[in-house]
């Protein structure tokens, strides 16, 4: 039996005995790390000065350059998860995460390289590119097994695996900042050194996880687990292949469904810091907003695991309808929270808006395993994260477009915000739409070839 | 036993983490 093949499923079983509450931290070893992709920024303004060390040379990067290098990371995430997705079921977690593992952690190391030698083509290569196609299947890696192991919690299972990605970031800024300290010297900034520890580091915090990781012997099932033949009108018992799923009128409603909810909340995500500061001028301080950004991602972090627990309970159509709907009124009331001066209210509104952001993402996998079932739920998955990639886009464009366009029409900056408000609760409002139409595959659709969950 | 050190392995950096945003966003109180 060859390395390669050991790392396979059929190797991987489960033995009697083994508690499924291992998968969950062996899930979380692979996203805490790849998390760290929201805290990239962090990076950014030493990069501009690698050459001027102090300030900026005329020769070293620009701001703009830099800004490449996530976004290319989050389109290869969908491109490499979307891709990958049917190759991971075949072959299991534990290689799969092996393989996001020496990605992201060669991804670190190929731009450390770019770094040192101050060749920008290699950092977009090596975090974008490589370090994009391990977030991507890193990201989708685990989301099956958990699934499979705990079917009578699926959402619960997915949201404390996902809830990871939001805590990554978290780690990875201080860690980051620390680092570039402990390396930086009066000739140069210690960025590339940093790469290469985090490189390490990462790489075998993600193996221990593929270590830890078991998939379930076939037929097996939480004990006390008895599976209800039909709990709900969207929840399905049969499955349905990736080639097939995708052609469902279900998969483009899911599809919009995250691309509009993601879309919502990156465009405001990004602008919070500035957002807050204008819209309460001189009574938020620049440490304050820095301080209102870093409980948004406790927030974000929190609600993937709170409202993915809870689409268990109420189902995931009726989680949606909540984020569509209480996002909508929230955005709404963003303005007039702005309007009679209300830091709390401004940022209790917000809070909610990034638990439900974060909620959207944790409750998909779940949601695709209700309509298409758990056989196929990985690549199919994998597939729809596209929906991220391109809200990734969608989102910054809208809201800086609307921006400027308000403030080249001589509207105050503070008031400009307004607006984007009311444009995002539209888009919630489409995401509704969306929801409510979605219904159960029709039977044509159901692999008949035995492959029943 | 596996199972506490597989919590402790990732629960405490993520703790770590969440302890030190948590600082900052008292930041927003203050």
């Amino acid at each position: 039996m060859s390395l390669l093949s050991s790392l396979d499923r059929e190797h991987i079983v489960a033995e009697p005995g083994f508690s499924r509450w291992l998968v969950p931290p062996a899930a979380l070893c692979v996203h805490l790390c790849i998390g760290q992709a929201y805290a990239f920024s962090v990076f950014n303004l030493p990069m501009t000065r690698l050459i001027g060390i102090t300030a900026p040379a005329p020769d070293d990067w620009k701001l703009t350059q830099l800004g490449w290098i996530f976004s290319i990371a989050i389109v290869m995430l969908g491109v490499s998860s979307a891709v990958a997705g049917s190759w991971l079921d075949r072959v299991g977690p534990r290689k799969a995460m092996l393989l996001a593992a020496s990605c992201f952690g060669g991804g670190f190391l190929v731009a450390a390289f770019g770094v040192a030698v101050h060749q920008l083509w290699l950092v977009y290569l090596g975090y974008g590119v490589l370090g994009g196609c391990g977030l991507g299947i890193g990201y989708i890696s685990p989301v099956k097994t958990l699934i499979t192991w705990f079917p009578d919690r699926p959402g619960m299972a997915t949201g404390m695996a996902i809830m990871g990605f939001g805590g990554g970031a978290m780690i990875a800024s201080p860690l980051s900042v620390w680092l570039m300290r402990q390396f930086s010297t009066a000739t140069h900034v210690g960025v590339a050194e940093a790469f290469v520890v985090l490189a390490v580091v990462y790489f075998c915090f993600m193996a221990v996880g593929s270590a830890i990781v078991r998939v379930p012997a076939a037929g097996w099932q939480p004990a006390g687990y008895v599976p209800r033949a039909r709990t709900g009108k969207l929840i399905t018992t049969e499955n349905v292949t990736l080639e097939r799923a995708v052609r469902t009128p279900q998969f483009v409603l899911l599809w919009l469904v995250l691309c509009l909810n993601v879309t919502a909340g990156i465009g405001v995500l990004g602008q919070a810091s500035a957002m807050i500061q204008e819209t309460f001028a001189g009574r938020i301080t620049p440490v304050a907003a820095a301080g209102f950004v870093g409980l948004l991602s406790l927030f974000n972090m929190g609600g993937r695991f709170l409202w993915a627990s809870v689409s268990d309970y109420i189902g995931r159509k009726a989680t949606y309808c909540v984020f569509f709907l209480l996002g909508i009124a929230l955005y709404a009331a963003v303005p007039s929270a702005a309007h009679i001066h209300s830091v709390a209210l401004f940022v209790a509104c917000y809070c909610i808006i990034l638990s439900m952001y974060g909620g959207g993402f944790a409750t998909i996998p779940a949601y695709l395993k209700d309509v298409f079932g758990v056989q196929f739920v990985g690549a199919i998955h994998g597939r729809l994260l596209t929906a991220w990639s391109a809200a990734g886009v969608l989102g910054p464009v809208l809201v800086n477009y609307i921006s400027d366009y308000q403030i080249n029409h001589g509207v105050a900056r503070a008031d400009s915000y307004s607006f984007t408000m009311y444009i995002m609760a539209a888009l919630l409002v489409l995401g509704l739409i969306c929801n409510l139409l979605m219904y159960p595959v029709r039977e044509r659709h159901i692999d008949m070839e035995g492959a029943r969950a | 036993m596996k199972l506490v050190l597989a919590w402790g392995f990732v629960g405490i950096p993520l703790a770590w983490g969440v302890f030190g945003t948590l600082s900052s966003a008292m930041a927003l109180f203050r």
